[in-house]
């Protein structure tokens, strides 16, 4: 079960660093961080139902007004 | 190797003849109980299967050559087994290329690698890399051997007409049109399936903006000795970059390199040569020699019909179904849909299973299918990704793959074909006995090196060529009359059981009438199969577990034999 009540002892501090990692970055070079360290967090997390819940969560409210390079459906 | 007799038979030059059927001569059309469409690898599997179990075959096929190019390259472990019990297992290995080594590399470092058959102790490897006009070539000659295959070429179907008695058909020949019937009717002819066609059924899925080069090139010995017996896989390497490279080494220095091209190249274009050498070149250097053998610029989709039967018309390989090239699974599948197809049919054209049976063909080939796919589209994803996030992703577990074992894992050039297991098929008794391990019911049963008659053998070359065979295991000792009786008894059945009695390793090999001894002589069998003394398995005709007790009732046995083969 995903845990959205405060988890981080200096919550701060956490926030500051996440910032600050990003600093001077393109965002291109951001983008590739932030995979990294979702891949990272994701991995040691471990559990994907947990993930599942965080990626909802993620998403919510947000609508699509992009476009993948899709797929198509062919016959 | 080279110069052996094998190579010295040009199998892409081969012209196959156009030989006048009787048919073709009859006042009434003639009636077969099997046609196949499509001499391809998974029609002449389906051919060679069902004539090894007796019924007579007719094969057509619209063409009369084999596979121009090298085409499906990948032979995995199962389908070497399915082709040794067809007898042609061997040649395949002999003439291709055994590999187990994966190698990934981002940018210009190596990231990963992978070890597809760690455990010794089985007959076949993870894959041989062979030309398809090889495969077929060996199929086509086995074939050949089988009286029963009645092959035609340059026969082309142009009509057909289903019905709940049979289907006719109209076939166009270099000599004029003939009609012929039949009882079943196999579509394996390929990807664009002329039958899926006639038929108005569809074969529906996604497929993938991004453009593919193959270039089979040949390399002289000096520098082919530069390039290990392994797959190699290159994202955003510096000799092309922002795209994908695999390198895979076939039989007679010829070597598979497979270049992304990304959608907007052009498919013409690219596949000239004054385009095609600049770019091996980037890979090998501008010194290696290197001639050019077959080029070809492809998209894929990954697809699939939404039902393999249709009534008295069972559809295999390409034409049921599509996957992307990256993890073998076009071909090999299509081996297995054959396999699976054979048995039930002959079973069903016996009188000896209710025709429901074929559904099951439906339904498991359908899973494996969806199986497949669902493989194939990941790695697809990985390898051309559909968006900037999903880009950034995949860049980010190539980079941590370098020092994090878990991003090593996440890396995707292909998740490598392995066999189906038919988890929840309506022709797998569930377990009620508890037992460990890969071989529940829908399973391949796993290989073993076993000893009969005191020569070393394997345990999938000593299961019966065609039928269930009743694999129990024993404790060494002398078996009970009445236990060897119901053994013997199961043999006598209309749907014959073939008992098989494991020996522990180092047992004396028993002499026991009617019933087929071998030694587990490593203790290998039943490690895997996670087997105690008592322990019985009833496997299938295709080798897929069907049921499995840890003591052997005939009166289970007989149940289990029933509802796999539609009558349970």
């Amino acid at each position: 079960m995903l845990n959205t009540e405060l988890n981080l002892a200096a919550p701060d501090d956490v926030y500051e660093a996440l910032v600050a990692l990003h600093r001077d970055l393109t965002p291109a070079q951001s983008r590739l961080v932030n995979a990294r360290l979702i891949l990272l967090l994701a991995n040691h997390i471990g559990d994907a139902e947990v993930l599942r819940q965080a990626m909802a969560r993620a998403r919510a409210g947000i609508e699509p007004e992009g476009r993948d390079d899709t797929p198509q459906v062919v016959a | 190797m080279d110069g052996s007799a094998a190579r010295q038979v040009d199998y892409q030059a081969l012209v196959l003849d156009y030989v006048r059927s009787p048919d073709q001569d009859a006042a009434r059309p003639v009636r077969h109980p099997v046609v196949i469409v499509g001499a391809g690898p998974v029609g002449l599997t389906a051919a060679i299967d069902l004539a090894q179990q007796g019924v007579p075959v007719v094969l057509l096929d619209e063409d009369d050559r084999l596979s121009t190019g090298s085409r499906a390259i990948c032979f995995a472990k199962r389908t070497l087994e399915i082709w040794d019990r067809l007898g042609c297992g061997e040649r395949m290995v002999e003439t291709g290329v055994t590999w187990n080594l994966g190698k990934v590399f981002f940018r210009d470092e190596p990231v990963y690698s992978f070890n597809l058959l760690p455990e010794a102790g089985h007959r076949r490897p993870a894959f041989v890399n062979l030309q398809q006009y090889y495969a077929e070539g060996f199929l086509l000659e086995r074939a050949r051997a089988l009286a029963n295959i009645d092959l035609r070429w340059k026969n082309r179907v142009t009509g057909l007409e289903t019905g709940p008695e049979g289907i006719a058909l109209t076939v166009e020949t270099p000599e004029g049109e003939y009609r012929l019937g039949c009882d079943w009717l196999v579509a394996a002819d390929g990807a664009r399936s002329p039958t899926r066609r006639a038929m108005g059924l569809e074969s529906r899925g996604r497929s993938f903006r991004d453009r593919f080069l193959i270039a089979d090139i040949r390399l002289e010995a000096e520098a082919a000795a530069a390039f290990p017996t392994e797959r190699w896989f290159w994202f955003d390497p510096p000799f092309h970059p922002g795209q994908s490279v695999l390198l895979h080494r076939q039989p007679d220095g010829v070597w598979r390199i497979d270049f992304q091209l990304g959608w907007e190249a052009d498919p013409v274009a690219e596949r000239q040569p004054e385009r095609v050498i600049p770019r091996i070149q980037a890979l090998l250097g501008r010194d290696t020699r290197f001639t050019l053998e077959w080029v070809s610029v492809y998209t894929f989709a990954c697809l699939r019909m939404e039902r393999f039967r249709h009534g008295r018309v069972l559809f295999a390989g390409d034409a049921a179904h599509g996957v992307s090239p990256f993890g073998a699974r076009g071909a090999n599948s299509g081996i297995q849909d054959a396999e699976n197809l054979a048995w039930k049919l002959r079973l069903v054209l016996a009188g000896q299973a209710p025709e429901g049976l074929l559904d099951s063909y439906d339904a498991e080939r359908v899973l494996a299918a969806e199986e497949n796919i669902r493989n194939s589209t990941r790695s697809t994803d990985f390898i051309t990704p559909k968006n900037e996030a999903s880009r950034a992703f995949r860049d980010a577990t190539l980079d941590l793959a370098r020092d994090c074992g878990f991003a090593r894992s996440l890396v995707n050039s292909g998740r490598l074909s392995l066999p189906s297991t038919y988890r929840d098929s309506p022709l797998n008794t569930p377990d009620t006995d508890a037992f460990l391990g890969a071989m529940l019911p829908g399973a391949p049963a796993a290989d073993a090196p076993v000893r009969r008659q005191g020569e070393p053998g394997w345990l999938l070359a000593s299961l019966g060529g065609s039928g269930f065979t009743g694999l129990c295991f024993g404790d060494g000792g002398a078996l009970p009359p009445a236990r060897l009786e119901a053994l013997r008894g199961l043999a006598r059945g209309a749907v014959p059981v073939q008992p098989l009695l494991v020996l522990p390793p180092g047992a004396a090999a028993a002499e026991w009438p009617g019933i087929a001894c071998i030694e587990d002589s490593e203790g290998l069998l039943a490690r895997r199969y996670d087997a105690t003394p008592g322990t019985f398995y009833l496997l299938r005709p295709d080798q897929h577990v069907a049921a499995r007790w840890r003591q052997f009732d005939p009166a289970l046995v007989r149940a289990a034999l029933a509802r796999a083969i539609g009558q349970g």
